[in-house]
């Protein structure tokens, strides 16, 4: 056998599995979204329909919460970490990055734990206020849900830009008469957005698609994969779910190679 | 001072984050243990809780680790050949089909799933079968295979050891066997560790994809916070824990001993 053969043949499962399993099922999908009532024009129903477009508004507003209050509860943490040293350092990082392969309903589940009926804030504000807070199954306990998965992704990538930055740039600003505050403005935030570009997308697509976390807490809150979910499931209605969930794809995809293209680096969303 | 005074904020401030991702974790194990968690751990310890996950639950435990390790087997089979292939070839062709296989990250898993079921939900013992789940997760880990595979190639020369076992004679095959294969380990090694954790955690997919005769771990665990006694919930949780730490250690051990190298 040649070793131009050779090397076809090592691709042939890849392929073939991707084709059957993956490209197919997609075009299916593609397809199904258009065979619905309204044709084609089912495509749109995600920005005309008012509850469709409300719940996108929703989980785009869920979603940007959630990537800008992660990127500065990183850059703080993450920037600390990166920069000094203190016994207890190394305990720390991997007590802030070992969420990092939880399940989206696992976090579900620690969300009930610090804010469900028997939570530790409902006890806590029991004691101290005399009344329960509650807030798990609201948008406030999925908003803390995406943050718990999106702080150790952010994280790891922050540290990583903070340890690659010249440190001669922060020392020569400063001793230019910069103060602390403006060598961070200038000098260090700058240089790190690369990397806010690239965390924050991932944070953002996979807050966009996050299914798992919804599952567990958000069986009244409009968010597009539970309205996904529940239009397949429960109404049957698989043209409007498809279409539905190829809109969701194009969108959490083209940040994604939008931040790729910023960044440079491959980017995945997960959760 | 006012440097002391940042380092100690910022110190708190991470400290609180820490705090954050930590204690319902920690929380989650107490309760698994916990002979009343309303009551607290004054209530007693036990194993109770444990021993009533494992009477309704061992199933879907026995079936994660029956599909993690069936779709490593697949994604070793078809994916460092295909990275192999990739590598070697090279080119805008390489390029796209990697670029395809790593679609699977960019989509949420919810509308993979709902392709494959409008696709095959009709073949009734395809469907009823694990095998519906094992497609799933093949699909959406291949990419961490033949990336983490690909990673290695391009760090050593695979193209020059390759042609220098083809000067001697060596056919394609035993190449592959006794040239690539054991040059890539780290990669395979790595993308092992990952394919395996990320199927055993796996969700979005299983979800749309399981029937009440395939449920896996994660499954069970959506089944139980939604319907048993938050003790019954912690102890399940309590379970998976132990099943991925050690895979999370390996990886992170992994990846700073290769970082080293």
């Amino acid at each position: 056998m040649s070793h131009r053969s050779f090397v076809w043949l090592c691709l042939l499962p890849l392929a073939a599995v991707t084709v059957a399993f993956f490209l197919l099922p997609m075009a299916r999908l593609v397809v199904t979204g258009a065979e619905g009532p309204q044709g084609l024009a089912g495509y749109l129903a995600i920005l005309t329909e008012p509850r469709y477009r409300a719940t996108l508004l929703n989980t785009v507003l869920l979603a940007t919460a959630t990537t800008i209050v992660t990127l500065i509860v990183a850059t703080v943490a993450g920037m600390f970490l990166q920069r000094h040293r203190f016994p207890g350092r190394a305990i720390l990082i991997a007590m802030l990055t070992f969420p990092l392969a939880f399940p989206g309903v696992v976090v579900g589940f620690m969300i009930i734990l610090l804010a469900g009926r028997q939570g530790l804030i409902g006890d806590f504000s029991n004691r101290v206020l005399g009344e329960k807070l509650v807030f798990a199954y609201s948008i406030y306990g999925l908003f803390l849900g995406y943050l718990y998965f999106s702080i150790p992704r952010v994280i790891l990538t922050i540290m990583a830009a903070v340890q690659k930055l010249d440190t001669g740039l922060e020392e020569a600003a400063r001793s230019l008469g910069a103060s602390p505050w403006a060598v961070q403005r200038d000098v260090v935030l700058p240089a790190l957005a690369p990397a806010f570009v690239a965390s924050g997308a991932i944070a953002f697509a996979t807050a966009m698609g996050a299914f798992g976390t919804a599952f567990t807490l958000a069986t009244n809150i409009d968010v597009l994969p539970m309205l996904i979910y529940t239009e397949f499931t429960l109404a049957a209605n698989f043209s409007v779910s498809a279409a539905l969930s190829v809109g969701l794809g194009i969108i959490t995809w083209l940040i994604l190679a939008l931040a790729r293209s910023f960044s440079g680096s491959a980017v995945a969303a997960a959760g | 001072m006012r440097d002391r005074l940042i380092f100690i904020g910022q110190f708190i401030f991470t400290l609180l984050v820490a705090g954050f991702l930590v204690v319902p974790a920690i929380l989650s194990i107490s309760a698994g243990v916990t002979v009343n968690y309303f009551r607290g751990i004054q209530s007693g310890v036990t194993l109770q809780w444990v021993a009533q996950v494992w009477e309704l639950y061992a199933g879907t435990i026995l079936l994660s680790f029956v599909v993690a390790f069936a779709t490593l087997a697949a994604t070793l089979v078809t994916g460092v050949p295909a990275a192999y292939a990739l590598h070697v070839r090279g080119g805008r062709l390489s390029r796209i089909v990697e670029e395809i296989i790593t679609l699977p990250l960019a989509i949420p898993g919810l509308a993979i799933a709902l392709a494959l079921l409008l696709t095959y939900g009709g073949f009734g013992d395809f469907r009823r079968s694990w095998l519906f789940i094992l497609v799933g997760h093949v699909i959406f880990t291949m990419p961490f295979m033949v990336r983490s595979v690909m990673a290695v190639f391009a760090t050593v020369d695979i193209k020059t050891l390759d042609e220098g076992a083809a000067s001697l004679g060596a056919s394609p095959w035993r190449r592959f066997r006794d040239v690539i294969v054991p040059n890539a380990l780290p990669g395979i090694l790595a993308g092992s560790l990952m394919v395996v954790t990320l199927s055993l955690g796996e969700f979005n997919l299983t979800w749309m994809l399981h029937t009440p005769l395939t449920k896996t771990l994660p499954i069970g665990l959506a089944d139980s916070y939604a319907s048993m006694r938050l003790e019954v919930a912690s102890a399940y949780t309590l379970i998976f824990f132990v099943m991925i730490i050690p895979l999370l250690v390996a990886m992170q051990l992994f990846a700073e001993k290769e970082q080293k190298r």
